[in-house]
């Protein structure tokens, strides 16, 4: 599996994985609405260190957890995302609403 | 540029396929795990034309949005019926043309379908941008549905223009 998910002080780390598709994202919001609603994570970090690959399925994941940690009243943070993702998160317009570090 | 009403794009396409250079066909099940399979495909085809990595993940993206748009949309509530994708790749001197084609339930209303954002899936968290990635992506894209007999669409881009 190359996803990961870790907590640290009530903030969520997800790996996420090399390809990020409409596959690997019914698993990926699973898991991570299961840490928010747990009460175990109120913040979630996306690290797109590994992933070379997104469509609009992830812009949908995105926007669906963006949506999801505000009403918990965290953030919701993508980072390392390598210039096609930053394309992609720029084009659907999401690069403004989620921070990008 | 999107293509909607043209009724000899079929011919035009059809002459471009018995002129290509090179021509592939493959055909898969309408599975999720099937959607990086097809990508890859067209990926390892489109080597040929020597394309910019930037190309190639462009073709990538809207591959994997039509391939999406295929089973979420083209096969809901037909799980009885066989799903079948049909997929053709060929080019054209330095074009690459991409048809992905599904033989389920159709789309009504085209060129609503095709606005950014519109989506008929809310619920599964759907955005909305699957058309309009091909669009941004595609040099040409052409949609052609007909309700209950399932949904085509045709793609093509200009390679190593840049």
């Amino acid at each position: 599996m190359d996803t990961m998910f870790t907590v640290r002080d009530g903030c969520l780390l997800v790996t996420m994985p090399k390809e990020m598709d409409h596959y690997k994202v019914d698993m990926i919001r699973k898991s991570i609405d299961q840490y928010l609603l747990s009460g175990e994570a109120q913040s979630v970090v996306l690290d797109f260190e590994n992933t070379g690959f997104m469509d609009s399925s992830g812009i949908g994941l995105i926007v669906g957890r963006h949506k999801m940690v505000s009403c918990f009243g965290g953030k919701l943070v993508a980072t390392h995302a390598n210039p096609r993702i930053q394309k992609i998160l720029l084009m659907s317009g999401v690069k403004d609403m989620i921070e990008i570090i | 540029m999107v293509k909607q009403k043209e009724s000899n794009f079929d011919t035009v396409w059809n002459e471009k396929k018995l002129a290509a250079d090179n021509f592939c066909h493959l055909e898969f099940d309408a599975l999720p795990e099937n959607e990086g399979f097809a990508r890859v495909v067209v990926a390892a085809f489109m080597t040929q034309l020597d394309p910019l990595l930037e190309e190639m993940d462009d073709v990538k993206t809207a591959v994997s949005e039509a391939v999406t748009n295929c089973i979420i949309h083209g096969y809901q509530g037909l799980e009885q019926k066989k799903m079948r994708i049909h997929m053709e790749c060929f080019r054209c001197a330095n074009e690459l043309y991409v048809l992905i084609e599904d033989f389920g339930v159709g789309i009504e209303n085209i060129s609503q379908a095709m606005e950014p954002l519109f989506t008929t899936k809310p619920d599964m968290e759907r955005s909305g941008m699957g058309f309009a990635f091909m669009e941004a992506f595609m040099d040409e894209l052409f949609v052609e549905s007909q309700i209950g007999n399932g949904t085509k669409v045709y793609m093509s881009k200009r390679i190593g223009e840049k």
